[in-house]
């Protein structure tokens, strides 16, 4: 027994002469929920078809619970449960037949069958709706058929491609509250484009462009690492109603210690000026409070703005791309 | 084997809740019986010749109208993603596929029975009805539907367009069935080699009571030539199903 559930070494898929996984490589502790970010297109659903066995790889190595799913396809599959992208059903099946089948051809014995129904139908909040063709479903309420379908067997790993994309607000709070609920006892790896999604569910991100591994961390890391300081955006206005130069007063704020950029922005209206002032390190507030008393300018609105994890999403990918 | 039986009750289920069953076995109970009734009366003669000489044509038309949806669809809608990634082997879902068509083809048949019934009950007092062809027509036209099925089955496996899947499947069966027809214009040996590849023929000898072993092997080898190329056909979409995204 490994403590890995997922393991990925050198992933390599190309379609045609597209390579869509180029060398990606992780490994994922049981008992995690990861979230695997990246633009579309860089490879997410491909490692996520591949772990779930849909897929084949050109080249490399994927392990589940330390099971080959080149070499043993089969024994791979009993382990996950997938939800794919835009959660395909049998839209003519009743929910409650839709599971049935699924049970059957996982080959669950006629005595654990009942009982994991039962789990699996509660968990996902679909006792209402058992006897309703799929085909009648909202979105929400397929979803969670989608992911009934994927924990009925009780699998290590859970293996869930954009789970919340195409419902609305509400659904997206339920069907998350119900994969932090999930996620306390099982792996989970849940791709997605919504950041917030990976604050409020995961413990580990891992973003990927291009078919390869940019970065691996908490979210709360790589929000920090993003650029350390942050950015103020910071309004000023003459004291005395003196001219105020824009080119002096940019010098003044850039000239503080630990300011690492200053860019015009916003202003109040004729008479104030407004910069983005970007710093690392320490606060920068106090200082610019006394360069503003040194040179007789009053201060009309400081507010300091986190970095987010769009913002080192965004960073991440695009300084990749350009590298490439 | 579970997952082959568990796919096979789905897929058995889905035909008739699709008009395509209706359609298919109301047609086909419906001609066959049109055509056997006006040929029994006409030629005033109590046997089942007239059922089985038309079911093999009937069948290259009907089978491939059955299987055409079974993986196609599956693509369409992009359930066989999820299939594909179900604990079971590929030849099951071929297995559980196939099953379901046979199944289709067996209810088909089943209703026919009554027209084997009462052309026994119109025999006259004299001879007694010799079930012994029947029986052998009803085997001879379940491997026959084996094999379309099979042939079937690839096709549709080919693409997510079930109008594909027909042709290709109503190419390949009527292929079959016709190869020999030219076979009297062309040289022995070649005419004996288009003459062992028809279905007909085949099907033909079983329908006259004759039970021999190379009618069971062609068709046993026609069918699992059939099922490896679908399965093939379905191992390979793993290979590329999807656009990376």
């Amino acid at each position: 027994m490994t403590s890995s559930m997922i393991q990925i070494e050198g992933l390599v898929k190309r379609y045609g002469t597209t390579e869509a996984l180029k060398g990606l490589s992780f490994d994922v502790p049981r008992g995690q929920v990861v979230g695997f970010l990246g633009p579309n297109g860089a490879g997410k659903s491909t490692t996520m078809r591949i772990l779930a066995g849909s897929l084949k790889p050109t080249a490399g190595k994927a392990k589940v619970a330390g099971i080959d799913v080149v070499e043993d396809p089969v024994e791979a599959r009993r382990r996950i449960g997938y939800l794919p992208e835009n959660n395909p059903l049998y839209e003519d099946m009743m929910v409650a037949e839709y599971l049935r089948y699924v049970a059957d051809v996982r080959g669950l014995s006629p005595a654990e069958r009942k009982p994991r129904l039962t789990r699996a139908v509660e968990a996902c909040g679909l006792t209402t709706v058992l006897g309703k063709d799929i085909g009648q479903l909202s979105r929400g309420f397929r979803q969670r058929v989608g992911l009934a379908q994927a924990i009925l067997h009780e699998p290590d790993l859970l293996i869930l491609d954009e789970p919340t994309a195409g419902l609305d607000p509400n659904q997206i709070v339920e069907i998350r509250h119900l994969i932090r609920e999930l996620g306390r006892e099982k792996t989970v790896i849940l791709s997605t484009h919504i950041l917030p999604e990976v604050q409020s569910t995961c413990s580990r991100v891992l973003i990927i462009t291009d078919g390869k591994l940019v970065a691996d961390d908490t979210p709360e890391h790589l929000t920090a690492a993003a650029e350390g300081g942050g950015v103020l955006h910071v309004v000023l206005a003459a004291r005395h109603g003196q001219l105020l130069e824009l080119s002096k007063v940019k010098g003044l704020l850039a000239g503080m210690p630990g300011v690492t950029g200053v860019d015009e922005a916003e202003s109040d209206g004729p008479g104030t000026l407004g910069f983005r002032v970007r710093f690392s390190g320490d606060d920068v507030r106090r200082t610019l409070f006394e360069v503003c008393v040194q040179n007789d300018l009053a201060l009309l609105e400081v507010r300091r703005t986190q970095v987010s994890l769009e913002d080192t999403f965004r960073k991440l990918t695009t300084d990749a791309r350009r590298a490439a | 084997m579970n997952g082959a039986i568990a796919i096979a009750r789905r897929e058995f289920k889905t035909f008739f809740t699709s008009p395509i069953a209706y359609i298919v076995l109301g047609g086909f109970l419906l001609l066959a019986g049109w055509l056997f009734f006006g040929t029994l009366f006409l030629a005033g003669q109590a046997s089942l010749r007239g059922f089985f000489g038309l079911s093999p044509i009937l069948f290259v038309v009907l089978v491939p109208a059955i299987t055409m949806r079974a993986l196609a669809e599956e693509r369409k809608s992009g359930t066989l993603e999820l299939l594909l990634t179900l604990p079971v082997p590929d030849w099951q879902v071929t297995a559980g596929k196939f099953l379901a068509a046979l199944g289709m083809v067996a209810v088909g048949l089943v209703c026919t029975i009554p027209y084997a019934i009462s052309v026994a009950a119109l025999t006259g007092p004299g001879p007694a009805f010799d079930w012994g062809p029947v029986v052998a027509g009803y085997l001879g036209l379940l491997l026959l539907a084996s094999a379309f099925i099979a042939l079937g089955l690839w096709g549709s496996a080919l693409s997510k367009n079930q109008i594909v899947g027909f042709v290709v499947g109503l190419a390949l069966c009527f292929g079959f069935s016709f190869i020999d027809n030219f076979a009297l214009l062309l040289p022995d040996a070649l005419g004996q080699v288009l003459q062992f590849l028809s279905v007909d023929y085949h099907f033909e000898n079983i329908a006259r009571g004759v039970i021999d072993t190379r009618d069971l092997i062609f068709y046993a080898s026609l069918t699992a030539a059939g099922l490896l190329l679908t399965t093939q056909t379905l191992a390979a979409a793993r290979g590329t199903e999807g656009s990376p995204s």
